[in-house]
This record gives structure tokens, sequence and C-alpha cells, in this order.
């Protein structure tokens, strides 16, 4: 059976013929595999959901306990129709995981969803998983990408603070995953007291805390006074009214694209942070070499130069092109 | 250069004055020399080094980067030197010390510039590498100018302000002198010929507050709408500053040529022709030019109206009572019909004066300043013996556009606003104020505009064309940049016609009207 028999694009997303099922499809499917629980791969109405425990419960507290019509949790390889599947850890978020797809006779594919390779208090650490064919994301796919160490971003976090310690510092994060990283890299950079959380992040967090990850003290982010430095909040609440209720605060933003000046100023940001969830170029291009499949296939993202440098290293690849997922969500 | 690199990114990311100026106190409180000095020069533009080309740093990623990838990069990135700090491939981070930078770029050739500059790259780390590559191609682009440098300079020790702007110019980086100065040394001597020396300023005056006031005891004269300037010639050095100390000579070598004087005057730099005084548009045509050209110096001549002496044929004349300055200058002979003498208002009662401001001789007139008879000249801006009596604002009736999310104490509120006025049945942009508003209001605008949001585009949204604000302004100028083809100075929100109805808003051909 030839790869793209096995799995091609459709409109609807990603989809396996020989086990009739999508693998993070955009629009409601009868059968979905799902990568991780970020919005744009998980969605609601699907009639079949099958993900890690992890995902299928962050999902059902994202879209409610109906999200989908049946669910199961991927434990080990399992049949569905004549392929083969298993999930692998990824290190993107928690629960996140890689889906391998072997069929009964062609090549093995590895869908590696969003993954990332830096250590990852929150998430089980990426796995290797050998291949024919890898299926890459490129969303920092230029070499200019280089994520820093995160601690050296928390050092610059904590450097604002002392500096104007009577400013409260807001910092904007994606509030599945980046949210408790940023929480987990505060607490290992030495903020040992509260840190306030605006009410989206409550739920997704107290899960993170049941899930034994230790957060520490958080307070909520939705009083009139609040009394902590350091407040985190998705990046949509800073065009809401629920920011003014700080007096000149110092907003900052964690995310890869926090690299890109032009970029950050676009966002009116203060305080850049450098941290992201998603492989960097070393680590995408270390991946691709440590790997040696037969094709990469890439996902979404700026695929222009990891399709340039796969050419350059004499490896087969193309460009998916698939709609439907954000760079990096906001 | 690790300190100086933060130093940058944090300016360059800091919006808000106060802010920044803390960061650079901080800085320079940290920092040791000689490193603060040059870091002080790089950002306030003193620092003269040898400019790298971009197309020096291009050849040099030639050899290291794919063509097409770093095409890719520079499409996405769009700063030729973040480009290059982003790509430079080394496992070095090594702290360098900006003085080891600065002498890299005075001292080294042009042939062996290239290989200096990989050197150096390959020591550093990326936030290094982009402060250094800046350096290189001299584009700062903070937005710190050398009176912010020195408004931070003087919070750090005893020197203040007007000590400090009074012997800048005599000083060259990394500014040790100054530096000892401040750390409760010896006051560097004044060197430098022609030194900028601090201003006297006014406070601003209405008539209810003048009737407190004796009319006896002062003069009057026309406050003229151009630039203040001091004008030196000091033994043969001429030099021409704003009255923040920035030397702005450069941009009026016609008025330079005419200081054929010996001492230091104070006086307004305006656009003359003949006894014509044009508008400050004109005069704004010849701010900023490092040249000017002939044409540019015949169609707008530039010339000084003296109205205060402040060192005179080598007598320091600013301890004197302003009657007696005023007497040596009426007598004074400048040499040159491009410098004359801001004359005295007749008045003997503060009505007189008020009917002579509200009806002005000429537009570029706004407003009259009023002297104490006995005023020393005072640098900084003492209360009391001199005011300004500016003109009534302008205003329109304009109807709120665009509006656009704050920074710092405004953030989370809609605090820029872009306004408008109707050209036939179409709302024009003409301007866009910040301020003039009470927090209160500010709080209500907010709400009318999130209220109110017909699209977003990031931090700016587009409002339904409904709420009137009464903007008032200090002029206008003809303006090519401006789709509307006028632009205000100094617009700002007087009152909020909430009760207006947007089609009763003024019209464009209304604006362009007081064009003066």
């Amino acid at each position: 059976m030839r790869a793209d028999q096995i799995l091609h694009p459709t409109p609807a997303g990603l989809y396996c013929p020989p086990g009739d099922f999508y693998i993070d499809p955009i629009r409601p499917v009868p059968r979905a595999l799902i990568t991780h629980g970020h919005g744009d791969h998980a969605r609601s109405g699907h009639g079949a959901v099958m993900a890690t425990r992890q995902t299928l419960e962050i999902m059902a507290i994202r879209y409610g306990e109906d999200f989908a019509g049946q669910r199961q949790a991927a434990e080990g390889p399992v049949r569905v129709g004549d392929a083969t599947v298993s999930f692998h850890p990824a290190g993107h978020i928690l629960g996140s995981a890689q889906i391998a797809v072997q069929p009964d006779h062609g090549p093995k594919i590895v869908v590696s969803g969003d993954y990332c390779r830096h250590p990852n208090p929150v998430s089980d650490p990426y796995e290797p998983v050998p291949c024919d064919i890898f299926v890459t994301e490129a969303t920092f796919g230029l070499p200019v990408f280089k994520h820093p160490d995160p601690a050296g971003e928390m050092a610059r976090l904590l450097a604002s603070m002392a500096e104007f310690p009577e400013r409260h510092h807001l910092i904007g994060a994606y509030a599945l995953g980046k949210a408790q990283r940023l929480i987990m890299l505060a607490r290992a950079a030495g903020i040992d007291g509260p840190i306030a959380i605006h009410g989206a992040l409550q739920r997704l967090c107290d899960y993170h805390v049941d899930q034994g990850i230790d957060l520490g003290p958080l307070i909520p982010a939705t009083a009139k006074q609040v009394d902590a430095q350091l407040v985190i909040a998705p990046p949509s609440a800073f065009a809401s009214a629920w920011v003014q209720r700080f007096k000149d605060p110092v907003i900052g933003f964690a995310s890869g694209w926090m690299a890109v000046r032009a970029r950050a100023r676009q966002r009116g940001v203060e305080l850049p942070l450098v941290i992201s969830d998603h492989v960097d170029w070393p680590q995408v291009t270390r991946t691709i070499t440590e790997l040696a499949p037969s094709e990469v296939w890439i996902t979404h993202g700026t695929e222009d130069g990891l399709m340039r440098w796969c050419e350059l290293q004499g490896i087969p690849a193309r460009p998916l092109r698939l709609v439907g997922y954000e760079d990096e969500p906001e | 250069m690790r300190a100086f690199a933060t130093l940058l990114e944090r300016l360059a990311f800091t919006p808000a004055r106060n802010a920044k100026l803390r960061i650079l106190r901080h800085y320079l409180d940290q920092t040791p020399d000689p490193d603060r000095g040059f870091a002080l020069a790089a950002l306030t533009g003193d620092l003269k080094l040898r400019t790298v080309t971009p197309g020096l740093l291009r050849g040099l990623m030639v050899e290291r980067v794919d063509e097409q990838l770093f095409a890719l990069s520079y499409d996405f990135v769009g700063d030729l030197a973040e480009t290059i700090a982003l790509l430079w491939e080394t496992d070095q981070d090594e702290d360098v010390p900006l003085t080891q930078a600065v002498a890299l770029l005075s001292d080294t050739g042009k042939a062996g510039l290239p290989v200096a500059i990989a050197g150096m790259l390959d020591r550093l780390g990326p936030s290094q590498r982009l402060a250094f590559l800046k350096l290189a191609t001299g584009n700062m682009r903070i937005g710190l100018s050398a009176r912010m440098a020195r408004i931070a300079l003087a919070d750090m020790g005893a020197p203040d302000l007007a000590q400090i702007e009074e012997i800048w110019h005599g000083l060259t980086p990394p500014y040790q002198p100054l530096f000892d100065w401040i750390a409760g040394g010896a006051r560097p001597e004044q060197a430098a010929k022609a030194p900028f020396r601090p201003v006297m300023l006014s406070t601003p005056v209405d008539l209810d507050q003048l009737q407190a006031f004796d009319p006896g005891d002062y003069v009057a004269e026309w406050k003229w709408d151009g630039i203040r300037v001091q004008a030196i010639n000091d033994g043969g050095v001429r030099r021409l500053y704003s009255r923040t100390g920035e030397d702005i000579g450069a941009s009026f070598p016609d008025v330079i040529e005419a200081l054929n004087f010996d001492g230091a005057v104070d006086g307004e730099l305006l656009v003359r022709r003949g006894e014509d005084v044009a508008v400050f548009g004109d005069l704004q045509k010849r701010l900023g030019r490092k040249q000017v050209g002939r044409t540019m110096l015949d169609s707008h001549p530039a010339s000084l109206r003296v109205y205060d002496l402040m060192i005179w044929q080598g007598r320091d004349l600013r301890d004197r009572p302003l009657t007696q300055r005023r007497g040596i200058l009426e007598k004074a002979d400048f040499g040159s019909d491009r410098i004359d003498v801001s004359p005295l208002l007749d008045f003997a009662t503060w009505d007189d004066l008020a009917a002579l401001r509200a009806d002005p001789p000429a537009a570029v007139i706004e407003g009259v300043m009023i002297k104490r008879r006995d005023s020393a000249y005072v640098g900084g801006r003492p209360r009391g013996p001199w005011f300004k009596w500016k003109r009534d604002p302008q205003v329109v009736d304009a109807v709120l556009l665009y509006a656009q999310r704050g920074h710092g104490k405004r953030s989370g509120f809609y605090s820029d606003f872009t306004f408008g006025l109707w050209d036939a049945d179409q709302l024009v942009p003409v301007g866009k104020a910040y301020f003039g508003f009470t927090d209160e209001e500010l709080r209500e605008l907010d709400r009318f505009v999130r209220n109110n949001t017909i699209e977003r585009f990031g931090p700016v949204r587009s409002v339904a064309p409904k709420l009137v604000l009464e903007v008032a302004f200090e002029g206008l100028n003809a303006s090519g940049r401006h789709k509307a083809g006028v632009a205000m100075r100094f617009p700002r929100i007087s009152r909020i016609r909430w009760d207006k109805p947007a089609v009763e808003a003024d019209h464009l051909s209304t604006l362009k009207a007081m064009i003066a």
C-alpha cells in the first residue's frame, strides 16, 4: 500500500482509509484520533474519540462530558480497522502524544502533532519513534528560531519585577499547557508566594494539580485588589476590561514568537518572554536527522524553511498544507 | 556588553518615559566606567564610530548560511541586524566589555572590518550580538533623547539638571569627569567655548490670576510661535542651541553665519521674509536637516528675534534686573539684518494687554509674554517672574472614528482617539488625541468604544461614527502626509459632546479655513 493511501489530507483533516479514522480533524467526523487538547487539534462533536486519558479528561473539562459520542483511552498498540495505532509522548503539553500508524502492509507513519524537546515539568518527555514517514509541524521552521533556556527568560521576568516592585506583571500565556509551565518555571526560579491567575485558567490549573503537578499557591486574579505581583492570564484577556483593575501593569507575553521583535511590538508587549512548547529549528532538524525517515511530511507553520533544509539534506519532503491549525495558539 | 544588551532591549520595549528613566538610572548605577559612558553616548547618538554597511553584513552571511534560508529568515524577521543576530552560529556567550566593542568599531581599518566583526560575533550570545550589530550599524532607534540621558544623570547625585546641562557640551564620551563629579568629585572645568546655559522658562497665567499683580511692575511682548533658542558667539565659536540644549546649528547655517557679535543671547528662531514672519510650519521644514540646500535657504530664510541677553561683550548679565539687560539689548548692534529685537508692548492695565492679545497683528503670534521688570535671568522655571498668556486654543467638533489601547497606567483602556470631520457625506480622519480628558471621562470613552466597536485591527478598533468630540489645538499646518491635508498642533479633547449628533460635527472646509 502506498503512503498516501494510508494517510492523506482531506478538507476535514488527515484521513486514514485502512483504519477509517481522522487525526486531529477540524470538522466533526465519525472516528477521530486526537494528539492533544489544544482547541485547534481537539474539537468537540465527533462520533468516537481515541486519545490519551489526560487528553480525554482535558476535552471533557473544556467542552463538557458529552464532547463526543464515545471515547476510548489509548493504551498500548490498538487495532483500528485494518491498521494498528499507538500513542507516544510528544513533550508538548499534559497528555500530548504522537500517533504512530502501522498498516498491515506498507510504511509506518508517525504523526507527531505538536511536539517539543525542551524539558517540560508539565509533560512527559518526547519519545523518538522510528518510522518510515515522519509527519512534523514547522511552527518555528526557520533557522532564526533557537529557543533560549527558559530559566534565562525567567531571570528577565524576575529582574523586571525587582526593578518595578510597585507594578503588577501581567503575563499572557495560553490557558492549557503554557500557563502551567510558566507557573512551574516561576516556582523553579524562586517565586514561592501566591501567583494570581485569570478565571479562565482555574479549572485547567486544578486539573494539573490533580495530576500530581504541584503548582504552589494560586489566587484568583478576579478580585478588585490582587495581592500577587505576578499575574497570569490568557492573551485574550488583555483586550478585555479585566485589565483595568491593574494600575500601570507591565504587560508580558510568553511565546516562541517573542524572539522576533516586530512580533512582540505588534502585540504591544513590554516584557517579551521567549518560552515555547514547540520544537525550535535545532530540535526539528535534529529530530529528523535522528529518525532518518525515508520521507518527511510537514503539516503547518513556516514550511518553506524546513522544506529547503530537507532539500539540502537530500530528504524527500512535502507540505500537507493542512488548514485550521494555528501557528502557536494565542 | 550583556548589561548593555539588556538595557537596549528594555528601553526598546518600554513605552513610558519614567519607566525608561528608571531602567537607565539602574544601568548607570550598576555599570562600571568606561562602559556606562560609552553606553550613554551610544543611546544619545554621540558615539562616532565607523559605520558598518548592510552590504558588509550580508557578505558575512553569504559564507555561512544557505542563501534561500537567509532570504526566508530576513523576510520573516524584517530587520537585517536582528536576522543576523538570530542566525549566527556559535556556542560562546562571553560578557565582552562594551568598551572593547567600541574600540573595535573605532580602530579597525576598513579591510579588516569583516573579519573583526565576525570574530566578535563568534564570542557573543544572541542578545549581545544584536546590541553589537545595532552599535555597528549606528541604528539604535531607542527613542532616548540626550535630555532624557541628562535627566537620568541628574537623578544619580548632587549635580542637578541645570548644572549638568551647563557643562554637557564640553564633555566627550565616556564622560569620566562627569561621573566623577556625580560621585562627589570636583566639578569638571568648562573647557569648551560657547557652552549652553540653562534657559529661563515661564509659567502659564490668565486674566484672573493677573489681577493680583501690579501691571506697572511688568513688561510684555508678543509670544512668537517659533523655536526658543540660545545663540552664542564666544570668541568666534558659534552655537545655536534649542531650549533643551540640543545643538541645532547644522540645520541653520544662515543664522550661524549671522551671529556677528560677542555674547550669548536668548531669542526666538523664526522663518522671516522681510518683515513677514512665516507660520511655524515653514520653520518646521528647516528642522532636523543635517544639510540645508540653497533652494531651501532662499525660500525659507531663518532669522533670530532676540528678547534677552545672558552674556554680552564679556560680561555675564544674568544677575542684573531685566530692565538693565533690556537697555543694553536695545542699544546693541548685531551687525546683521537676520537679527532683530522683539519689541515691547504698550499697555497700562491688564485689560489693555487683553485687548492686544485678542487682536495680534500677525497670525504667528500665539499670545503674550509678561516679565517682571526686576527679574534676574534664572535658569529653570521659577514661579512668578515670567508668565506666558497664550491665546485661546482653536476648537472643532469632530467625530470619533478609531480608538487604540494605551500602555502603562492606561493598560486595558482605549485611550488614543482618532477623529474625523465631514467632507461632503464622508468622515475624513484629521488627527489623533490622547489627552485632555479626566480619568472619569476616560472610563466613559472606553465604555463607549467597547459598546460601539465595528471592527478590530489588533489593538485598534473602529467605532460607530456617532460620538462628537470637541478638539482643541494650537494651530494648523498644511501637510502632505495627512489624508485631510492639514495637521493640528497639540490636539487634545477639550469636551465630550455626548449631546451633539454626529451630523452636526464640523466640516473639513471649516478646519482648512482656519489655516493661518
